[in-house]
């Protein structure tokens, strides 16, 4: 999961070497009336630059902690969370987020080319290099002509694509994100779930996605990261090693795939 | 729904339909007045009572008082005290509101006080406004200002704070800066309840436009009401109340026009919700 490479003589090799994020003993407490609750207990795990890692679990495990404590926009109450060999104090700009909610993720007055423009403005970036950006990552998300249009005019998948192109357009180290496909349609999902596979490839980009889904984090991840409910700590850590690239008939009809689902399957019945 | 299907053009048949009932939608809303118009036109056609003039001679008098003759200047008077007051009480209520959402300590202590001045029916204030300002623009202007700033200073603290977290977690993961996001964010997120705010404002600052001009004053539509009536001249008094309605009307047509234009996005987006 984190060797390091032989040849490290590079500054760039040297930065592969550094995980992209690191939880060590991670542990969140909110204080609630009925006494303190516990939403993470003991969260320790690294991601490998240019990794796919799928945090998979039951709701109520702390999935969404874990990814607001990944993002900076929350504090572990012990442990540490490091971002690039940093501990993460406030949000960190080469990370970015997709929501699962993209109706409440995607700002209603702006059009889809501005939402994606947004991070662009509040970087400096000049005029034309944000026009050229926006064009460039909403092509890559198959929506070219969909600048013009306001988010509320697009279905639910598109709306998603355009909250994924935003996230991608000041090109971060990491993306995280949490439960992106949950609203959408079987069909959509696929569709966004290869486009997030090929999006990931030519962004060059790290990737921790959030799920309950397991056959989602099978057919997505280089590593599944299996937590618990209540109190939520990893209870498996399980390197997935089917080829790439991925394909939704011929990934999930390989026997290895039906094996790390029933393993990992049956992990979250046991519990 | 498809990028196509937005901007389609309609088949002929259901644009002819929609003129039909636009059309319709029209008359439905000029009929009455029609005929009320005509009603009190030929009642009080020939009328002899002093305190029941012809219709006619009233709008004569609006021709002659307020379009080409002397009123002109009172109309002009009260239209800037309504325009600056409010235009005061628009950004000082938003200022306000939104220092008081992003400074906790200061609503909690402050509340009380502004729900207390919230309630004080502001007419009552004049006899007070005149004894520190005097009668002149700037007694007005205070006071328009100051009682038409509540409704938009409470609802834009009601908004500001009704926004919704994941748009604020957003605009941080994005790398807007706090006060960019009051401005890029929380403003534009509240702005549908501000605007209600706004206009609820605007009756308040046309009604108090007129209240501050009917005691001790020399000048505007308030003044020039009151003046005519205690000099039995019920004709000047009913044309200054229809020119005070077609104020009221044509401030809150201009009002809908500019609302239409800020907030376009969400009715649009309100429209499609209703759909899905």
């Amino acid at each position: 999961m984190n060797e390091v490479k032989p040849e490290v003589t590079t500054a760039e090799d040297e930065a592969a070497g550094v995980p992209v994020v690191s939880l060590r003993q991670v542990r969140k407490v909110y204080p609630g009336a009925a006494g303190p609750k516990v939403a993470l207990q003991d969260i320790t795990f690294d991601v490998a630059r240019g990794e796919f890692a799928c945090v998979v679990g039951p709701s109520g495990a702390g999935k969404t902690t874990l990814l607001r404590i990944l993002a900076g926009l929350a504090q572990p109450t012990s442990g540490a969370a490091l971002f690039e060999g940093t501990p993460l104090r406030s949000v960190p700009p080469g990370i970015g987020v997709v929501f699962q909610d993209y109706g409440r993720s995607l700002y209603p007055w702006l059009t889809v080319a501005r939402n994606v423009e947004l991070p662009l403005r509040v970087r400096g970036l000049q005029r034309t290099e944000r026009a050229q950006r926006v064009a460039e990552v909403l092509a890559s998300v198959g929506l070219p002509d969909a600048g013009r249009s306001y988010p509320w005019q697009l279905s639910g998948g598109m709306q998603q694509r355009v909250a994924i192109a935003r996230s991608l357009a000041y090109r971060p180290d990491l993306l995280l994100m949490d439960e992106p496909f949950a609203s959408v349609d079987a069909q959509t999902r696929f569709e966004l779930e290869d486009l997030i596979l090929r999006v990931r490839q030519e962004f060059g980009v790290t990737v921790v996605f959030v799920t309950h889904d397991i056959d989602e984090a099978v057919y997505l991840a280089d590593r599944v990261i299996a937590v618990s409910k209540s109190p939520g700590v990893v209870t498996e850590i399980v390197d997935i090693t089917l080829t790439r690239p991925r394909d939704q008939i011929a990934t999930k009809a390989d026997p290895a795939f039906a094996r790390y689902r029933e393993h990992l399957l049956g992990m979250v019945m046991k519990r | 729904m498809s990028l196509h299907s937005l901007g389609g053009a309609a088949s002929p048949g259901p644009a002819a339909r929609a003129a039909g009932t636009a059309a319709a939608r029209a008359l439905t809303r000029v009929w009455l007045f029609v005929v009320l118009f005509l009603i009190w036109w030929f009642w009080s056609a020939g009328s002899k009572s002093l305190y029941f003039p012809p219709l006619s001679s009233i709008l004569k008098a609006l021709w002659t008082q307020w379009v080409t003759g002397p009123a002109r200047a009172e109309l002009g008077s009260s239209l800037e005290h309504l325009v600056v007051g409010y235009v005061i009480a628009g950004l000082v209520g938003i200022g306000i509101g939104a220092l008081l959402w992003s400074l906790r300590y200061l609503r909690d202590a402050t509340s009380p006080y502004i729900y207390f001045l919230y309630v004080l029916p502001a007419p009552v204030l004049v006899p007070a406004a005149m004894t520190l300002f005097g009668i002149g623009f700037t007694m007005k202007v205070v006071l328009i200002a100051f009682a038409a700033l509540w409704p938009t200073l409470l609802n834009t603290l009601d908004g500001m704070r009704g926004v919704d977290q994941v748009k604020l977690d957003t605009s941080r993961v994005l790398g807007v800066s706090p006060l960019g996001s009051v401005f890029r964010v929380v403003l534009p997120a509240a702005a549908p309840q501000i605007v209600a705010g706004l206009r609820n404002s605007l009756q308040v600052a046309i009604i108090l436009m007129v209240v501050s001009e009917w005691e001790a004053s020399s000048d505007g539509i308030g003044y020039y009401i009151v003046n005519a009536q205690q000099s039995f001249d019920y004709v000047g008094m009913w044309s200054g109340i229809i020119v005070l309605a077609i104020i009221g009307t044509v401030a809150n047509v201009l009002f809908v026009i500019a609302e239409n234009r800020a907030l376009h996005w969400h009715y649009g987006a309100r429209a499609v919700e209703g759909t899905r």
